[in-house]
């Protein structure tokens, strides 16, 4: 099939997630010419149906430079996107339900702040209380994170996709990359749809990345998981900020029509063929019972929806960000462990940064793909496998 | 958390259901039979073995039919759990419902699915208002309780529920000031070609044409080829108004009841992710299934109007017909047998099903009252027009479920229910292409009420 003008582009972006999307925004800007290339719609995975936490608060350490850029471009998006994408700087709190929780939390703001961050704040019982006032009494502390935040997912997704579009990038939907590779100096992807090609590849394929960057002879051990999240009926005003647990998995929100959205990385189960992720009953009782031990005056309230969405973990719970070591013109971006919506901005940004060869402070050597191959001396158990690391 | 294994889980103990695991008991297999309803009959004997007699003399001799599936039902070892409310069926035949505030999961090799039909949205100007109602809705109040409008009312719409209900309306003495039909001279025209299997089925046609009879003789205004139907008022209906025959109508009402057939309920076919196809005749989608009912999912069945609208009779034969697909698979009975006892089965279900293409054709939903204009709404939870709907088209929504994403379309309580098949034409329209190629909402659980106490087990 001949490669007619539209199928040519400077940087072909394999994904159509909010990191393909922002990058292929950050690369526009610069006056880049972006094709993105996108199996079903964009915002149809991970992006566009997940938890919606715009959350600095409780990173590993490696991610927090780049999550707090990410942070800013948040806070400005309406600015560069010319809509919200429904972010509300609610603040995230982090709630310790014992003294032993207390206790991890304290020690997780002195190692912050012996690395010199400081957007974590350690807060008292009392503060808690006056902040989510319906909360119940057995709380006895937690973090506070001001700046944080949610937004709402798949119109995040889709003001990165407007945003891109109007300044000039071409989005392919329904458009998998099967076949990717390198002749010359171009990068050839096949698709059923016929042949693109440019000189730069950008592979943000989510939980399917690790099958492309496979394809270089770069694995990573990275696994999908189908993660669930459920939403409420709507429920008069309670809680403002977003909320997680130390001991305990949650991630909880109440949208500003009421609705509550609640998650914190419950796995499912999951259909891989077939791009699904399925509700595990019995965990989400587990997850009911958090919930409606923290707020016992939700134990009334219908459960609206409950949904998996298919997202990638790696090794050791970090993304993949940066220049491939195999190949020229190749950069990766996936394996967010459940946390990339946040990273979103920063991390597209970065990346196109990357790409065009100019400076940034924020260093992606924690995120390298060939880390893997050198964690591989370093001694057993240095690394959980991702799905038993309880994560705020 | 309470959790068993057992062979076979039917779920829904209408016309199919109650044929399909009287049968499977019959054939020695240990069924559990589940229904949210307080007592076995579905919607068409809704209420059988509750309702006095005086009730079911009224409601007519089609209700009192259920009585022998019932009374079978009760007879046989099925264990049936009434009040039961399944909110999740997954691909291994995990199936977890609600009774009585706890959660019960049952581990099964086989399931049938024989939820029934709902009735087709009916959006026109005004269809949200109080005062307006499903005529179904009306029904199921007249059955379950006895319960009928103080209020005269006006029946619009089409197909065999409404006249239905319109003639036990009349018999349970309501004022019904008119019937306000969308059938026009060129839907008979249409449907003629069907009339001859329609004549085979004499029976049928001979109740329809009687029914029509009695509300005719009982002098009710009667307008045929409605168009442009809306329903006036501020905070509560207050008029119809519509045109037929040219002329413009107005007819004033506290009460409308609307209706223009009904389409399968299709909710754990969809969320079990089965192969589903968009039924030409009957405008809605429809799981694909092969003879015995059995989905593209292992050891799923769908018997009755879940399978494609066919009526009570057909789906007592298609439970039946199921039953025995089921009872080959887990080895109960050899396939020769299987065979040998669904012939006359089929032959039975030939019948049943030979007027189904006159209905279809003469009771086609009108597009106007499918695919509504700009201003009216479509999904009345988060209160989305069809406008703001078409307006999401032209920024990329090709379906559904980026509908969804985009303005919350068939995101509110009722999870599309209402809406889905609405939404799904109205894109269709505005992209030019089959309501088959924009398909319909990703259907998830719960697909009954669950809250959070009862999730969590307290
Ligand atoms: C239920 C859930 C809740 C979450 N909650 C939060 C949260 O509260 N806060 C937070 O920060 N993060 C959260 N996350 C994580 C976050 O959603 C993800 O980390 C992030 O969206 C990943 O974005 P992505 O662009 O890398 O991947 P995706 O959004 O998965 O996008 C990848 C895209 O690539 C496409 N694709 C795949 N293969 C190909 C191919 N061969 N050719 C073309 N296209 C292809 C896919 O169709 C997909 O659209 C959550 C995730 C889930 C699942
Ligand atoms: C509102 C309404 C009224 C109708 N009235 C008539 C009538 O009067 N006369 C007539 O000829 N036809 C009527 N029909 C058509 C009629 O429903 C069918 O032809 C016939 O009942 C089909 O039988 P079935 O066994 O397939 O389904 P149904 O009889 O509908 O039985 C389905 C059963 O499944 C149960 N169910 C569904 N979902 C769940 C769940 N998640 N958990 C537990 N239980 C569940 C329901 O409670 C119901 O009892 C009506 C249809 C509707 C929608």
């Amino acid at each position: 099939m001949s490669e007619s003008s539209n199928r040519q582009a400077d940087v072909l972006v394999i994904g159509g997630g909010i990191h393909g999307l922002s990058t292929a925004l950050y690369l526009a800007q610069a006056g880049v010419k972006v094709t993105v290339l996108e199996a079903e719609y964009c915002g149809r995975h991970a992006s566009g149906v997940n938890a919606g936490g715009v959350r600095t608060l409780g990173r590993h350490v490696a991610e927090i430079p780049l999550a707090l850029s990410s942070r800013d471009l948040w806070h400005e998006l309406k600015h560069t996107l010319g809509d919200d994408g429904g972010f509300v700087p609610s603040g995230q709190l982090k709630l310790a339900e014992s003294q032993a929780d207390l206790e991890e939390c304290r020690l997780r703001i002195e190692q912050l702040q012996a690395l010199g961050f400081c957007h974590e704040v350690l807060v008292d019982q009392q503060q808690v209380f006056d902040t989510v006032p319906t909360v119940s009494r057995h709380v006895t502390g937690g973090i506070w994170v001001k700046d944080d935040g949610y937004a709402v997912p798949f119109k995040t997704v889709t003001a990165f996709r407007l945003a891109a579009q109007k300044r000039g990038v071409r989005i392919h939907e329904n458009t998998p990359a099967q076949r990717i590779e390198q002749t010359g100096t171009r990068w050839r992807v096949s698709t059923p749809a016929g042949h693109f090609s440019a000189e730069h590849l950008v592979v943000t394929a989510g939980a399917w990345a690790g099958g492309l960057a496979a394809q270089i002879g770069e694995p990573v051990p990275v696994h999908p998981e189908g993660l669930m999240l459920m939403v409420t009926h709507r429920v008069a005003p309670f809680c403002v900020p977003v909320l997680g647990a130390t001991s305990r998995a949650l991630s909880f929100k109440q949208f500003s029509n009421g609705t509550v959205v609640i998650g914190g990385k419950l796995v499912g189960s999951l259909d891989f063929l077939a791009r699904h992720g399925e509700v595990e009953m019995e965990r989400l009782g587990s997850s009911a019972r958090t919930v409606t031990d923290l707020f016992p005056h939700l134990r009334h309230l219908g459960v609206n929806r409950v949904w998996a969405g298919v997202e990638a973990f790696t090794a050791d719970d970090l993304p993949v960000i940066g220049a491939s070591r195999k190949a020229s013109n190749l950069s990766y971006s996936f394996g967010f462990c459940g946390s990339g919506f946040q990273m979103g901005p920063g991390t597209g940004k970065r990346l196109a940064q990357l790409i065009l060869g100019e400076h940034s402070d924020i260093s992606l050597e924690p995120f390298a793909i060939d880390r893997f191959n050198r964690a591989a001396s370093a001694p057993p158990g240095a690394f959980q496998s991702a799905s038993t690391i309880a994560h705020p | 958390m309470n959790r068993e294994s057992v062979e076979v889980v039917v779920i829904g103990a209408g016309a199919a259901g109650m044929a399909a695991a009287t049968r499977m008991a019959g054939l020695g297999l240990q069924v559990v039979l589940l229904d949210e309803q307080g007592s076995p009959g579905g919607q068409i004997y809704r209420g059988i073995t509750l309702a006095p007699l005086s009730r079911r003399d009224l409601l007519g001799p089609d209700y009192a039919h259920g009585n022998q599936l019932a009374q079978a039902l009760a007879s046989s070892s099925v264990r049936y759990e009434k009040g039961a409310s399944v909110w999740q069926v997954t691909r291994e035949h995990q199936v977890s419902y609600l009774r009585e505030g706890r959660l019960y999961t049952l581990d099964a090799k086989a399931v049938l699915l024989a939820t029934g039909a709902m009735e087709r949205p009916f959006p026109i100007t005004g269809w949200t208002l109080p005062g307006v109602m499903s005529a179904g809705a009306a029904q199921i109040l007249l059955k379950s309780a006895g319960l009928a409008p103080s209020e005269p009312v006006v029946l619009v719409g089409c197909g065999p529920l409404l006249y239905l209900l319109g003639w036990q309306y009349l018999r349970a003495g309501v004022t019904i000031k008119a019937l306000v039909d969308t059938t026009r001279p060129e839907d008979y025209w249409r449907a003629r070609r069907h009339l001859f299997a329609a004549l085979r089925a004499w029976p049928y046609l001979r109740k329809g044409l009687e029914l029509m009879r009695s509300l005719r003789s009982a002098g009710i205004a009667h307008y045929t080829g409605a168009e442009q139907l809306a329903v006036e008022g501020g905070e509560a209906a207050q008029a119809l108004t519509f045109s037929a025959s040219g002329k413009a109508q107005r007819i004033d009402t506290r009460c409308v009841l609307l209706h223009q057939g009904v389409v399968p309920n299709i909710q754990f076919s969809q969320a079990l992710r089965a192969r589903h196809e968009w039924d030409l005749d009957q405008l809605c989608f429809r799981p694909v299934t092969d003879a015995w009912g059995e989905l593209d999912v292992p050891d799923v069945f769908v018997a009755g109007d879940g399978a494609g609208i066919g009526g009570a009779q057909a789906a007592a034969v298609q439970g039946q017909l199921a039953a025995l697909g089921i009872a080959a698979r887990l080895k109960s009975i050899g396939t020769a047998e299987r065979d040998d006892q669904a012939r006359p089965l089929r032959v039975q279900l030939e019948a049943n099903l030979r007027i189904r293409p006159f209905l279809d054709a003469l009771y086609q939903p009108k597009e106007q009252n499918r695919i509504p204009a700009d201003e009216v709404m479509v999904c009345r939870c988060e209160e989305v027009t069809a406008g703001e709907l078409r307006s999401f088209v032209a920024l990329g929504c090709a379906g559904p479920n980026q509908a969804k994403s985009f303005g919350r379309c068939g995101m509110g309580p009722c999870q599309g229910r209402m809406c889905g098949l609405t939404v799904t034409e109205i894109i269709a329209k505005a992209r030019g292409v089959s309501a088959a190629e924009v398909g319909y909402y990703r259907i998830r659980p719960p697909i009954k009420p669950i809250t959070l106490g009862e999730l969590a087990g307290e």
